[in-house]
Formats: C-alpha cells, structure tokens, sequence
C-alpha cells in the first residue's frame, strides 16, 4: 500500500476521532492502538482543547506519535491514578475502551467467557469499566466485528448498557451515556426509541450484509445509510504523522 | 526512633490465614522482597489486597493464596497476570473483582475506619452479581440516590515499598505516581515498608519534594533497607521494570518444570541471593 493510499485503519481512526468531536476541555482515554490514533488525530484537528495523558501519569499539551516518549516540553500537567479516579467521578472524561463482547445496549464484557466462578477464560477483568460507564461518557472500539464479539447476551457485564442504566431509573442513569461504537466495518450508536444499537454508516467497501451475517443480534438499520467520511488528503498526512509505523494498520482486519 | 529490620523479621508476622495488604500497582513499585520472604515462609491460606500484579501471580502459583482481593491483576506490559488467569480458570482461588475505583473506595473506608463508601461505580454492572455480598444504601437527603456501598477492605498486615526511608518509618516515593500506599497501611493493623536506601532523615528531606514524604512513621511499625526490593517490577527512579525476567517469570504459567526451576533459583533463596541471581 503506498503513503497515501487511504486504508480502513485510516476511515477507523477518523471515525474515532469523531467521538470527540465537541467534547471541549475534558480527559480523554484512549485504550488500545486506533483508539489512542483517533484521539490524537481529534486533538491536532478540530477538538484541540482535549486533555490526553501519555498513558501514564503526566498531561501531555502536544500530540505526540504514537510510542514517541514525552520530554519535558511536551507536559502540561499530572494525572496519577488516584486524579484519574478524581477526574472519573467527576464525569470530565470521555473513555474509549476495547470490547471482547458487546450486546446490543451496549453492555460490555472484557471481564471473562464462560462462567465467572470458573471462567472458560479469564479476561482482563472488570477493570475501570463499571465505573468508568456509569460517570462519564464511554465508547467502544471493536477491531474485528464478527458475532462472537457482537453477541446477543454477553457473558458478564462490566461496562454498563442502555437497558442496565434504564432500570437503575432517572437518578443512576443520569450520566450514562455511550457514544458510539466503532468497529472496522461500520460506525454504530444508540440513538433510537428503546437505546437499541443503530448502525450508522458502514465503511467504504464494507457490504451492510458482511455486518448483518457477522452480528449477533438484531441492528436497527435506518433508511438511506450513509458511508463512513473517508479522511482528506490534510488528515492523512497528520495520520502518517502519527503513526509512521504504522501500528493501527496492523491492528484494523479489512 | 529505629524501626530497622530485616524483611524475614517483618514477614514472621504473618500467620496462617490472615488478610495482607499489598501495595504498588500492577507490576510497578511492588514489595517483591516481602513477597519473596512470604514464600519462604510458607504461610498459607493468605487473603490478599492488592491493586494486583506479580505478588498475587507468584502467591497463587505456590498455593498460597486462598482469597484474592482486586482492582485488576496485571504485568502491565503482559495485560494479564499468566498465573493468576491460570488460577482462575483452574477455579482454585477465591475472588473478590472490584471496579478499580471501588477497591480505591474500600482502602478509604478501611483508612478512615468507615464501614463503607459511597459510590455509583458498580451499579448496573454484574459487579454486584458477582458479589453478592455487595449492598446498596439509599441517600437520607432529597435526592434519595442509591448507590454501592463499598465495603471497607482491612488487613492485617500491609507491605509497602519506597524509594528511600529513614530508619524511623518516614518514606519517600520518588517516581511521578504515589499510587495508594499510605492507605494500605492505614487500612492494616500494622504495616512494614521496604526501601531502596535509608537514608538520614536531613538526607530524606533533601532528596526530593516534600510532596514525595508519602509515608509518614506513623503509618509503618517497621523499616527494611530491601536494594532492588521491588524487582523486577519497576521502582523509577532507581530502576526500570525487569522485562526480560517478567517474561521468564509469566512463561512458567504453561510449563510446570519451568516454574519449579524459576521457583528454586529466585524464589526459594534468600533476598541476597535473589539480587545476586539477578544482577544488573
């Protein structure tokens, strides 16, 4: 593929970084590699008021390459855990996370497959994703859609779904929101009656079939779908720029 | 004031059965050389609390632990503790999976002597399924929200590691994240600190930012100059995780002749030996 011929990884990152689109002056988290590619690509283009970390512990003003280390002049400011946790119940955050399994409100599993007292395999755990959904605004990045991952029921729930926050009734639900999915053939959100998953544009070259046959529920499937925004020449280059290794290709299945 | 002594000391504290405190996070900044001594010692039945890393992989690979009390259990660079998953999936220790922010919760509450705290991390999610010993309470003002109660998590010995102390029990985290240390040891009815280097207390003031005084000697009953103690995890600024040895360590979760050979050259040996094996 040459330099500036435009990959799904690259429609991917873009349609990441348009999670953040409005998002202003708030902390963004961004697990995994086109996640963290997305955000950035937010930060240098039209979200430039985002506060993002180097994953660790220190705010990062500049955007950086992804796996470039930060030297002095590139800090603003610190986030150790116990801020990150602050910063989390304050509800000025916008995590994107990984989803092993995701159902159609959107309740996520990167907990375990099988049963939890003896897990068939044990997964990363809950981790911050009960949390982390119930404070603040969440959205999820799925690099292989198929219907394992897109399933029906999932097998625990660790990030909570629309109908989880509807019981909980108006007080607990009150900062729940998930923004949208992303995953390598299409761009899904919510955004219906019931909070049923909605696709909402399918990547240039994705068939609306390849995703039908390869998601474990029903998707609300509106009238006259829309193709994912390809990036312009402009967010190419900053994309090449970020990631010369080109990492998120790697990640992104076509 | 002198609380110096040897890790093998602090850790005959430890009996059959009881719930320790672990500090660090994931494989940063964890008390290895502790972990180490518990091995040693052979004290079994253990509960631990821990923001988990390679102290609760290595005590659930030598059978040790019976209960295990977490945020998450991670290498950090390996996402998954290998041995811990292991444990798991064999259904051979007890669990108690926490949101992150949760089990930040419960070390407060255990702190401040609370029976609980409030929090809204948790609900909805199967978190509570899980746990079913997790309870609600309702707020006693208008707005009549509930949420978790999060339980606080005592111990009865903590173990903590710090870059430098001085002998009476102030120490000093030098690396950008304190973590939660000085709650593991508030949350304990006693708590012992290794350290890179004890230093004077002149020497300690004069080594970083008042803000790095992390632990004060209220908090610790006793001090153990412990060099290389968190090894391998990392201990910045001092040293880098130990990523060679980590990957050594994670691989003998598949292969039970590797980790009775990793388990007899690094484990069954005494903290000098083990820096000796291991020295950079």
């Amino acid at each position: 593929m040459s330099h500036d011929e435009v990959s799904r990884a690259d429609v991917c990152a873009l349609a990441i970084a348009e999670c953040f689109r409005n998002d202003g002056e708030i902390m963004v988290s961004a697990m995994g590699t086109s996640p963290s590619l997305g955000a950035r690509l937010a930060k240098s283009t039209f979200e430039p008021d985002l506060l993002m970390t180097d994953g660790f512990n220190l705010l990062l003003r500049n955007v950086l390459p992804l796996g470039a280390a930060p030297s002095d002049g590139d800090v603003e400011g610190w986030m150790p855990f116990g801020a990150v946790f602050d910063t989390l119940w304050w509800g000025r955050r916008h995590v994107m996370m990984g989803a092993s399994q995701i159902d159609q409100f959107g309740n996520q599993n990167i907990a375990c497959i099988g049963r939890w007292e003896k897990p068939k395999a044990q997964l990363l755990g809950v981790r911050g994703a009960p949390g982390n959904t119930i404070n603040h605004v969440t959205s999820y990045w799925v690099p292989n859609h198929n219907d394992r991952a897109l399933v029906a029921k999932v097998d625990m729930v660790s990030g909570v779904g629309y109908d989880r926050a509807a019981a909980l009734g108006p007080n607990g639900r009150r900062f729940h929101e998930i923004r949208r999915v992303v995953t390598n053939l299409g761009v899904f959100d919510f955004n219906t009656p019931d909070h049923r998953m909605r696709l909402v544009t399918l990547h240039p070259g994705v068939e609306l079939e390849r995703v039908l046959d390869n998601t474990g529920f029903e998707l609300v499937i509106p009238d006259g779908l829309d193709v994912t925004p390809v990036p312009t020449p402009e967010q190419i280059g900053v994309l090449r720029e970020l990631d010369p290794q080109g990492y998120a290709r790697k990640e992104v299945v076509e | 004031m002198d609380k110096r002594m040897t890790v093998d000391d602090a850790v005959a504290e430890v009996t059959d059965g009881m719930t320790i405190g672990i500090g660090g996070w994931g494989s940063r900044r964890k008390p290895m050389a502790f972990v180490r001594a518990l091995v040693r010692r052979g004290v079994k039945d253990l509960t631990v609390v821990s923001y988990g890393g390679p102290d609760i992989g290595i005590l659930c690979a030598t059978g040790q632990l019976k209960k295990a009390v977490y945020g998450f259990v991670s290498l950090d660079s390996i996402p998954l503790e290998p041995h811990f998953r292991k444990a798991r999936q064999n259904g051979a220790l007890e669990a108690v999976e926490l949101d992150e922010g949760m089990f930040l919760l419960g070390l407060r509450a255990a702190a401040q002597r609370l029976p609980f705290l409030p929090t809204r991390a948790g609900l909805g999610s199967d978190v509570l399924k899980i746990n079913p010993h997790l309870r609600t309470v309702k707020s006693p003002y208008d707005d009549r929200e509930e949420l978790v109660a999060v339980p606080a998590l005592k111990a009865d010995v903590a173990f903590i590691h710090m870059n430098r102390a001085d002998a009476a029990g102030n120490g000093q985290a030098l690396g950008r994240d304190p973590y939660f240390d000085n709650l593991f040891c508030m949350a304990a009815n006693k708590a012992f600190m290794s350290c890179e280097k004890i230093v004077s207390t002149e020497e300690l003031v004069a080594g970083g930012p008042l803000q790095s005084l992390l632990i004060n000697r209220m908090m610790v009953s006793g001090v153990v100059e412990a060099p290389g103690g968190a090894h391998f995890t990392e201990c910045p600024p001092d040293y880098a995780r130990d990523e060679k040895l980590q990957r050594e360590y994670a691989a003998t979760a598949k292969d039970e002749e590797a980790w009775k050979a990793f388990r007899a050259k690094y484990l069954e040996v005494t903290e000098s030996d083990y820096q000796n094996a291991v020295s950079r």
